[in-house]
């Protein structure tokens, strides 16, 4: 059985973690992911979990402490948020590199300078392509379900990857929703005993981890760990459809809405998305065919299905809730053209750089990106294919 | 030996064969390379000691011959040698010279 709770995004994953009971878990505070590891030393300290916590100095020594105890063989957690990640970018590729099943959830924030503690994407964007699986979430109940399935798909046999869990800064780590908690023993069951492979303490199979790998291998190493990356769509996929049986919450690859039928689409990671579909909601009122698409699993990125997804529209924008410097356009944004790219007929894509360092994003905003993509597929003209969004001229 | 395809290597470059760096033979990194004189050595055992890897080898107690498969031609030896009356036992000669 179920139960619906009031509870923050923090505490829900705080207790999904809880409900999973790694063997390990190494984390560093750091807002807004603190309050969340906070409540889950509070699970250790109450022997709720019997998970190993180890108390480190940094994010860097955090993700090592993890790569360690994954290597040993155990069943690992931490968790971060902004900065904290940027700490961690080296051993994030250790991490992937070395196949290590680890998963994190990533309380998304922006990163430094000028310092700021709230909610943005420029800090998961810049680790999209370290070899970790991404899956991002609307609300508290996906950042909970979507801790819960990471675990399955990092330790399957066929993937063995780390896996960030995302969420935004504030809006979902500290804001309280109505949620559904599975029964623990129905997430122990779902999750299953920890699989090991290759652990550094069976001493009666002795492994090397880390070893130097010369011209003459690293390009083998890598080429194999790319083509991991291709086999991940179907494990998360899998996943979801038994994780639809225990919840009936249904998941994807990406959640489209209203899409369809659509002639006109907004493409929008995390919370914006919820505001996104009300305003969608308004204009469809209004005999406007409009829909959204919001990825969920984004790395690996299903560029095929989405280009699938998008194709028939005549406008798209993509909305960034970071920006790539120097790169024209936002990270999502360049993800984007490249799954349609392929395509003959393809709608007229436009970038919106929005809600950076916590900025909210409104109903508002929504209806004027709306209004000037219904524009852009009437006349075919584009203004500007690049531009912040809620800023101050 | 033919080297393996990326469909054949481990997964995360994990090494699940033990003691496999001995086939590793970094020997054929060295620049210059170390000669024993053994009219100089006083059996100090300083080399064997300081050898980061494992090229000084021990025969009955002995200093013996350098293990030339391994040895990279770091030259700790040589600067570490006390040799005999001013004498090193120990020095470093251009590889091929």
């Amino acid at each position: 059985m179920s139960k619906v709770v009031a509870v923050t995004g923090n505490e829900a994953v705080a207790n999904a973690l809880r409900q999973i009971n790694p063997d390990v878990c190494a984390a560093y505070p750091i807002t807004p992911q603190t309050d969340m590891m906070q409540r889950f030393a509070s699970f250790v300290s109450d022997g709720k979990v019997k998970t190993e916590l180890i108390l480190v100095e940094s994010e860097h020594s955090a993700m090592s402490a993890c790569i360690g105890s994954a290597a040993a063989g155990g069943r690992v957690a931490t968790a971060t948020s902004g900065p904290g990640l940027a700490l961690m970018w080296e051993m994030l590729f250790v991490a992937s590199g070395m196949r290590l099943p680890i998963v994190m959830p990533v309380v998304n924030r922006s990163l430094s300078a000028p310092l700021n503690i709230h909610g943005d994407h420029s800090d998961a964007m810049g680790a999209r392509d370290s070899g970790w699986i991404q899956l991002w979430s609307e609300n508290a109940q996906e950042a909970y379900d979507n801790a819960i399935q990471a675990f399955r798909i990092a330790e399957h046999m066929d993937i063995r990857l780390p896996v960030m869990i995302c969420l935004d800064g504030f809006i979902i780590s500290h804001s309280i929703e109505r949620i559904e908690y599975l029964d623990d023993d129905t997430v122990k069951n779902f999750v299953g005993e920890y699989k090991q492979l290759n652990p550094l303490l069976d001493t009666e199979h002795p492994v090397s981890y880390g070893p130097l790998i010369l011209p003459d291998y690293y390009m083998e190493f890598r080429r194999a760990q790319a083509e991991v990356m291709t086999k991940v769509a179907d494990v998360v996929l899998n996943v979801a459809k038994d994780f639809e049986k225990i919840s009936g919450r249904k998941y994807g690859l990406f959640e489209t809405y209203r899409l369809d039928d659509a002639e006109i689409g907004l493409v929008i990671l995390n919370s914006a998305a919820g505001t996104s579909k009300d305003v969608i909601d308004e204009f469809r009122n209004k005999g406007i065919k409009a829909g959204l698409l919001k990825p969920r699993l984004y790395r690996p990125f299903p560029y095929e299905e989405i280009g699938e997804a998008l194709k028939h529209l005549k406008a798209v924008c993509v909305l960034d809730r970071a920006d790539a410097f120097g790169a024209s356009y936002g990270p999502l944004f360049m993800d984007i053209a490249s799954s349609i790219y392929h395509y003959k007929d393809k709608p007229i894509l436009i970038n919106k750089i929005y809600g950076l360092g916590g900025r909210d994003y409104m109903p508002e905003h929504a209806e004027i990106v709306l209004n000037e993509l219904a524009e852009i597929a009437k006349t075919g003209k584009v203004k500007t294919f690049k531009e912040y969004i809620g800023v101050r001229e | 030996m033919k080297l393996k395809g990326w469909k054949e290597v481990t997964p995360g470059a994990v090494i699940t064969e033990a003691g496999s760096a001995l086939k590793f033979k970094t020997g054929s990194w060295r620049v210059f390379k170390p000669k024993w004189i053994p009219e100089n050595c006083i059996q100090c055992m300083f080399c064997w000691i300081y050898c980061p890897d494992m090229a000084v080898k021990v025969k009955d107690g002995k200093r013996a011959e350098f293990d030339y498969d391994y040895c990279k031609g770091c030259g700790i030896c040589a600067l570490e040698c006390p040799g005999k009356k001013g004498n090193k036992a120990i020095v470093m000669e251009e590889e091929g010279g």
